[in-house]
């Protein structure tokens, strides 16, 4: 009869979960976390690194998760709020001294700020129009860095340089092993705070605007407000990681925060599951080492290679690694039993 | 109100005052005008396009009225955005379900409470001690309604998965969660049997009676309506054909022309 009524029976885009599958049980989140703090004694310092990046890039996609899995919008934007907070700390990192630290809370703030601004116009657009304009930003954001304006702070083409940390108090390890530790402590604190979130009254509010804006907004719920605090949020999250990043490569340059990253991060949520938080660590090692494997596989064509293995996971597990984890969990299920 | 009304000392909850919508050249609604006592159960009825849901639209500020007004205990509606209905008590179910399809029956009635509730997302991000408070006040509550409405057993399932007749009930749980004064309900024996439709009716009855709401009542199923409604509305092309008790809109001849056609077609 109406327009809102068609819109009230419309189906939600995504596929989600429900909440209670949107973490892992106590046991297994203890055994990965295990895992996690053991690895990096009995591998090189290249390997460290390697698995630094693996949480910072967990991070970022985990972000994009809040704002797709959680409240429904789109983004193909999220290396422009990577590469917002990898040079705010690296400007106050290189410019004024400060503590490697402390530049992350407030790369965290900067970019929740710019999030939270950029979801204003994105309000009006949903679904693919909201990811043509997020992915404006990608494609604007590294052209922005290299503005003659903004050289004396950015250095411009070139990039800057930052300083890798030490290990404090004297401890005796290595700068790549304490990042690893020091990014795997912060990585454990978001992932907390992200399941609390998702669980909460405010978590409540995306995903009823995800399943029917509508319905939320008889409930009660601003949709305008919890869109673009979704977007804060994930773009939050997003700058902090990519502040660790700067600090772990020691660099940054405009051309480190291509289309390519915002793509890889989409892709890294897609492969670990939509809407599923511990998935994340599963689409960004996907990201960072199919890479690899494919080029291992044949130098020539590490692309189509690449493709190919992309091609196969999409296939065969749709729903990525949360598919294999409640495929898992069915069969210890039936073991059990057994 | 009008000073008349607050002489008397029983001003009505809701008073709907000559609203009129208009879609491009369409005229939705034409001026309709009715009030609903506290405590009252109202039906209103009117076949197919007469305009009652594009009333209850305007109720939920999904719709502006081109001209009119709508008051609850005095004050305009008509300034709020829809979100900001549910606070002042008015709370709605849905024609063809809208509910959260992918949250639990749980989950869906929690967010029901949202406009009673506050939080941020720091507090909630850190769970704390107040958040908590909250969250088991939540439940508390929630969990009384699932039982006021039998679900307590389906509690954990994910709604899209729940038998229609479920999912509606569900609905209702989820719209008394936020302790509305007037519960709007559309259509809610809509793909009901007859049996089904019977118990709807008793429901409604108690929870007017036992949790102190006014009903407003958009129904088809005239047996539903005349058996439970204080008060009945009729409209027909967006105007107001008729109202009264069930009996007198019942017997008036514009509304028995309405639905069965006049003699000479």
């Amino acid at each position: 009869m109406s327009a809102a009524e068609e819109v009230v029976t419309e189906a939600p885009a995504i596929e989600a979960v429900p909440k209670r599958a949107m973490t892992l049980g106590l046991g297994t989140s203890l055994v990965v976390l295990a895992a996690l703090a053991i690895a990096p004694l009995f591998v090189k310092n290249f390997i460290i690194f390697q698995m630094t990046m693996l949480l910072i890039y967990a991070l970022a996609v985990l972000a994009l998760n809040i704002l797709t899995g959680g409240s429904g919008q789109f983004s193909l934007g999220q290396s422009a709020f990577y590469a917002v907070g990898a040079y705010t700390s690296a400007i106050l990192m290189e410019h004024f001294g400060m503590n490697y630290a402390l530049t992350l809370p407030i790369a965290g703030v900067i970019c929740f700020a710019f999030g939270f601004v950029f979801g204003q116009p994105a309000l009006r657009l949903s679904g693919v129009y909201l990811a043509l304009a997020t992915f404006a930003l990608a494609v604007a954001m590294p052209q922005l860095l290299k503005l003659g304006f903004f050289e004396h702070w950015t250095g411009g083409v070139q990039g800057l340089v930052v300083t890798k940390p030490d290990a404090p108090f004297g401890l005796p390890m290595s700068q790549d092993m304490w990042l690893y530790y020091f990014t795997l402590v912060i990585a454990i604190g978001i992932y907390i705070a992200s399941i609390n979130l998702l669980r909460s009254r405010s978590g409540r509010a995306f995903m009823a605007i995800r399943d029917n804006e509508i319905a939320a907004s008889a409930m009660g719920v601003d949709v305008a407000l919890y869109k673009t605090l979704a977007f804060g949020v994930s773009a939050g999250i997003t700058g902090v990681a990519g502040g660790l990043g700067a600090i772990a490569v020691q660099f940054v340059a405009p051309d480190g925060y291509t289309i390519t990253l915002a793509i890889s991060l989409f892709l890294g949520m897609v492969v670990g599951g939509v809407g599923w938080l511990p998935g994340s660590i599963v689409g960004s090692a996907f990201i960072i080492f199919v890479p690899n494997i494919a080029e291992g596989i044949s130098k020539g064509l590490s692309g189509a290679v690449f493709g190919v293995l992309l091609f196969l996971v999409i296939f065969l597990v749709p729903h990525g690694a949360r598919q294999v984890a409640m495929v898992a969990q069915q069969m210890l299920g039936k073991l059990k039993k057994n | 109100m009008t000073q008349a009304q607050l002489a008397q000392g029983h001003a009505p909850l809701l008073a709907v005052r000559d609203v009129s919508v208009v879609f491009g050249g369409i005229i939705a609604l034409n001026g309709v005008s009715f009030n609903m006592n506290k405590g009252a159960i109202l039906g209103l009825i009117g076949p197919n396009g007469a305009g009652k849901t594009t009333l209850f639209n305007c109720l939920s500020r999904l719709y502006q009225p081109s001209s009119g007004d709508i008051l609850m205990e005095g004050a305009s509606i008509l300034t709020r955005p829809a979100h900001k209905i549910a606070e002042i008590g008015i709370g709605r179910t849905f024609q063809n379900v809208a509910l959260f399809p992918n949250l639990s029956v749980l989950d869906n009635v929690r967010v029901g409470t949202h406009a009673r509730t506050s939080s941020d997302i720091i507090s909630d991000s850190l769970r704390l001690a107040w958040v908590r408070r909250g969250e088991t006040e939540t439940n508390r509550k929630v969990h009384e309604i699932l039982a006021y409405l039998d679900l307590e057993n389906v509690a954990h399932t994910v709604v899209s998965g729940l038998p229609f007749g479920t999912q509606k009930r569900v609905e209702l749980a989820r719209a008394l969660a936020a302790d509305p004064k007037i519960l709007l309900l559309d259509e809610p024996a809509g793909g009901l049997n007859h049996e089904e439709v019977y118990v709807l009716g008793d429901l409604i009855r108690r929870i007017r009676d036992e949790r102190h709401m006014t009903v407003l009542l958009v129904e088809h199923h005239m047996g539903l309506v005349m058996s439970i409604a204080d008060h009945v509305v009729a409209l027909n092309f967006g105007r107001k054909l008729a109202e009264g008790t069930p009996a007198q809109v019942q017997a008036d001849p514009d509304v028995i022309k309405a639905y069965l056609g006049s003699k000479d077609q």
